[in-house]
């Protein structure tokens, strides 16, 4: 072997290295291109789109909810408050196996069945990244056990939460209705109203009542803290601040001692009461029993209470003053005795003798008085302090339907009294009109007939009853019932009044609404259908009675509550303002199945306009139940 | 005292200046990054200095053994390298699902690790043997000794650490001289096997790739580093946000930042202009690392400086690629810039070995 092959092929293999590494530094420039071409499309193609991704990185808008607004009475006296207390809240998408979790969690602190069953129905309807209450107002105690356990329970979280609390027990639940966690329902209605953005951070709205009807000033606006985050979300400092404007607090033409007098009238009576200011319209006391307690339902009722609530025939979730429909009965006669005498069918003077039957020409049915031989000779004073039915059929009849029907809606029969609170019923005011367009049948004159005592078609709220009692104590000015007298502004602490308003006036001729007046008075003087009432009544009182027929009597029948099964009796009711000379009140009482409006509706009246008036309380007058028929 | 003296300069004397002084520049911006990127957390930073401390030393250390010594140590390396790998495939430990550990009772141990080294070492000792009577049968030989451990490591599963071993093979294979044609034809026949390889693939590695080509649709799990980490580099822009003034790095939002993904808190806080300086120094690095091997007077030598300095700007650019989104993320640090001792000595061991070669001009008989 000579020593010239592997010298050349020495040379050779250098010469071809060399070359190598002219192709290596070739492939290492071609990668280090390939980088400096993908850090130049990062950091200078889409710079502008990386930056943002970062600052949306690190900067979160924390939503800073506002306090919510408290609801005072007129003596400013606190039904809805506000108060800080920790919850037990899971997010299902940080628990391993939630079943595990909610064991763990029922061996560490106690949770009901009750808390459980609400827990999994909140749980069906929010989505899992969000928090969900299992258990609130947790003692001390109980954060300190959770705190310790922490770090085996992800997912678990306890939170200092506000809470609404409602101070005034079940019987204001009607008024101040309640609070509940914001479902899909209200986040659509939310975002529909362009509001949603002010609900962020907000776990609950206004669901019924005052909470709901005056949900805007009551929410007041959410704050948000511009806050840097790192990327567990924990904050890191704050970057800039809004604070949240706190919600408006609202105070009550409402008294709730006066609230709970009337309550306490009802005694183990269902039925529903109203108490207006005649000259503002201020609501003084509205109670509908049963009531309910409105602190089940601020956090989410667990299933099984809500049924039972939902289907008690008691239908204790009813607000009767609002949404009960009864016929107004004898107590709408006061009306119809100033149709009479404004549309000049009666005159003051008009005397005439009831034979206790009434019938209609070529017809043999009788229309009957509510007393067996009728009234004797009545005039239209007699006509309501006795409540005779025959003095209305007549009336009724010489009216018309259609000049009733007019009469009576300038006084809010039929319509809505525009009350500051959702889901009023408007009632029904029968007229030939609309028994066209409902039923496709003509008006038939015996309809007219029974119309004239409050029966037949009509249906009234308890509520519209007030309204036009309130009307016959001011002088026909029409006022809208309120809630709410005054709002606060929650920087100056300042309460900023909430005028009422009215719906024009109905002219009436002094002389005529006297009369009518009288006749009212007449009601509660010895002789008068609700005399033992009024009884030892230190103010003058003007009142009127009724009963709305629950089932109908036949022919021939006599109406006899002993025969009749409870739920079948007729609903008691009762309208009054006093005092008379300077009326200052103005209610309306309906007792359901309570029989007659003397003997049960009016002495509950009685409590109310005693405790308004003087302060008394209706233990300090006995009060019978008296079986004065109306 | 002088003799002591003139001792430890005569040690220093087989440094190469210019790539200490690239490696110096780099160890200081690695440096400030880490510090940056930890927080300026004292123990990260003292930490950091003890390893680039003890890997200097490494370096010093290596870039004294002459490469004719150097040579011997391949064989020996590479057997006791595959022994282990085989010891590993039978009674390795098995850590997050792959089987790469082996215990040896006071330590655990990654075979897969020495054998980076060992296999350039193995092949350019088994080259500079033969050298100029290479024939094909040789570079059928080095293929098989580089395809032993690197089905070893495969098999683990250890996709990224295989192919780094397989490119730092394939380098030294190039260097030595393998014909295009078996290269272009290789490459071809890779490509065509592809669909192949993807259902050899495992699950998470499947995911890997295809989490890579679209990483939103995994926003928060494997895509979450890939996504942060592009964010980081694309908000620096031009100039950067400026040091520790990284939002995506100070606020936590860059996953192993001082580690494998330290390259986008640099990208993020010194912007486009500081990504072409720190290329720019690895390309400097490489060059000098080439301009080394071509005055390499043994091919041994040729071949190691060569197939290191190439070794060294792959890693470069798998973790760069890896970091900015366009490869998939494979745990490879970047070199000379993340956190942490092992890969920096490794690193620095290569470089000290580069240096002998440049230093140790003597032809020496092996």
């Amino acid at each position: 072997m000579s020593f010239a092959a592997p010298l050349k092929n020495l040379d050779d293999e250098l010469a071809r290295f060399h070359g190598r590494l002219k192709a290596g530094a070739v492939f290492v420039l071609l990668l280090a291109a390939a980088l400096l071409a993908r850090a130049y499309h990062l950091q200078i193609g889409q710079h502008d789109y990386f930056i943002q991704r970062a600052e949306s990185n690190r900067i979160s808008q924390v939503p800073n909810p506002p306090n919510r607004g408290l609801i005072v009475d007129r003596n400013e006296r606190v039904l809805a408050e506000n108060y800080s207390a920790y919850t037990l809240e899971l997010r299902r998408a940080k628990t391993q196996d939630l079943e595990a979790t909610l064991a763990e969690v029922g061996r560490l602190i106690e949770i009901t069945p009750g808390q459980l069953r609400r827990f999994r129905r909140l749980l069906a309807e929010s989505h899992e990244f969000e928090t969900v209450p299992l258990k609130s107002k947790l003692t001390d105690e109980e954060v300190a056990i959770l705190a310790t356990h922490r770090y085996r329970l992800p997912g678990v979280e306890v939170k200092a939460r506000l809470f609404r609390n409602y101070r005034a027990g079940d019987g204001m639940a009607h008024v101040v209705g309640f609070i509940g966690r914001i479902n899909d329902v209200d986040l659509k209605r939310l975002r529909e109203d362009g509001r949603a953005e002010n609900y962020r951070g907000s776990t609950h709205v206004g669901k019924t009542g005052l909470e709901q009807s005056y949900e805007q000033l009551l929410h007041g606006r959410t704050g948000f803290d511009q806050m840097e985050i790192d990327s567990s979300g924990r904050a890191v400092r704050m970057l800039s601040r809004i604070p949240p404007v706190p919600g408006r607090d609202l105070r009550l033409h409402l008294d709730v001692e006066l609230q709970a007098v009337a309550e306490e009238a009802f005694g183990d009576y269902l039925g529903g009461l109203v108490a207006l200011d005649p000259n503002t319209g201020g609501v003084l006391a509205l109670v509908s029993k049963p009531g309910f307690d409105p602190k089940l339902f601020v956090d989410g009722i667990d299933p099984e209470t809500w049924k039972s609530l939902n289907e008690s025939p008691d239908r204790p979730m009813v607000n009767r003053v609002l949404r009960g429909i009864y016929p107004p009965g004898s107590t709408i006669k006061p009306l119809m005795a100033l149709a009479g005498l404004e549309l000049g069918v009666r005159k003051p003077g008009d005397r005439f003798a009831d034979p206790g039957y009434f019938t209609l020409p070529n017809s043999t049915h009788q229309f009957r008085d509510w007393k067996r031989g009728g009234h004797g000779v009545v005039d239209l004073r007699r006509s309501i302090s006795q409540s005779c039915d025959i003095y209305y059929y007549e009336l009724a009849v010489d009216l018309g339907i259609d000049r009733m029907h007019d009469y009576l809606a300038q006084f809010g029969l039929g319509e809505k009294t525009g009350i500051d609170l959702e889901g009023e019923s408007s009632g029904l005011l029968p007229s030939r009109e609309w028994k066209q367009r409902r039923w496709k049948q003509p008006w038939y004159p015996g309809e007219t007939v029974i119309a004239g005592i409050g029966q037949g078609y009509h249906l009234t709220t308890p509520l519209q009853l007030a309204a036009a009692t309130a009307m016959l104590a001011n002088g026909g000015k029409r006022v809208e019932p309120r809630l709410v007298q005054a709002v606060r502004d929650p920087r100056t602490r300042a309460w900023e009044p909430l005028p009422g308003a009215v719906r024009g006036e109905v002219a009436i001729d002094p002389r005529h609404l006297e009369l009518v007046r009288e006749g009212m008075k007449d009601v509660m003087r010895p002789g008068g259908t609700a005399a033992k009432a009024a009884a030892g009544a230190p103010y003058t009182i003007a009142g009127k009675t009724g009963t709305a027929q629950v089932v109908g009597i036949k022919q021939g029948a006599r109406y006899d509550a002993s025969k009749l099964a409870l739920q079948h009796r007729d609903h008691a009711l009762f309208i009054a303002y006093a005092p008379t000379e300077n009326p200052t009140i103005a209610v309306a009482v309906m007792v359901e199945n309570g029989g007659s409006g003397s003997g049960t509706a009016a002495p509950i009246a009685r409590a109310v306009l005693d405790y308004y008036l003087t302060g008394k309380r209706p233990g300090d007058l006995a009060l019978e139940a008296g079986n004065a028929a109306d | 005292m002088p003799r002591t003296k003139n001792w430890i300069l005569r040690r220093l004397g087989h440094l190469d200046g210019i790539l200490l002084l690239l490696v110096l520049l780099l160890l200081g911006v690695s440096l400030a990054v880490v510090a940056s990127a930890s927080g300026q957390s004292p123990a990260r930073i003292s930490g950091h200095l003890v390893n680039i401390g003890l890997a200097l030393g490494v370096m010093v250390v290596m870039a004294n053994v002459p490469p004719h010594i150097l040579s011997r140590v391949g064989l020996p390396l590479y057997v006791a390298g595959v022994v282990m790998l085989i010891g590993v495939a039978l009674f390795g430990e098995i850590r997050n699902g792959s089987r790469r550990w082996l215990n040896l009772g006071f330590m655990a141990f990654q075979p897969s690790e020495l054998l980076k080294l060992a296999v350039p070492l193995m092949l350019a000792w088994y080259f500079q043997r033969n050298e100029a009577v290479l024939r094909a049968k040789h570079f059928l030989v080095g293929g098989a000794l580089l395809l032993l451990p690197f089905v070893l490591i495969l098999r683990q599963p250890d996709l990224g650490t295989s192919l780094m071993l397989g490119a730092s093979g394939f380098y030294l294979l190039f260097f030595a001289g393998l014909p295009w044609k078996v290269i272009l034809g290789g490459g071809a026949l890779g490509a065509a096997s592809l669909p192949v390889v993807w259902g050899l693939l495992h699950d998470y590695q499947q995911r890997r790739v295809l989490t890579l080509l679209d990483p939103t649709s995994d926003p928060l799990g494997a895509g979450y580093h890939i996504i942060q980490s592009t964010i980081a580099i694309g908000s620096g822009g031009l100039f950067g946000k400026g040091w520790t003034q990284g939002t995506q790095n100070q606020l936590d939002f860059v996953p192993e930042r001082t580690t494998d993904f330290v390259f986008a808190v640099f990208g993020e806080e010194f912007g486009f202009v500081g990504v072409i300086f720190l290329v720019a120094l690895y390309l400097a690095m490489v060059a000098r690392g080439l301009a080394i091997a071509a005055r390499a007077p043994t091919l041994f030598g040729r071949l190691m400086a060569a197939t290191l300095s190439l070794n060294l700007f792959t890693y470069v650019f798998v973790n760069m690629g890896m970091v900015s989104g366009i490869l998939p993320v494979v745990g490879v640090p970047l070199p000379l810039m993340s956190y942490g001792g092992t890969a920096l000595v490794t690193l620095l061991l290569g470089m000290g070995i580069v240096m002998s070669v440049a230093t140790h001009r003597r032809l020496n008989k092996s």
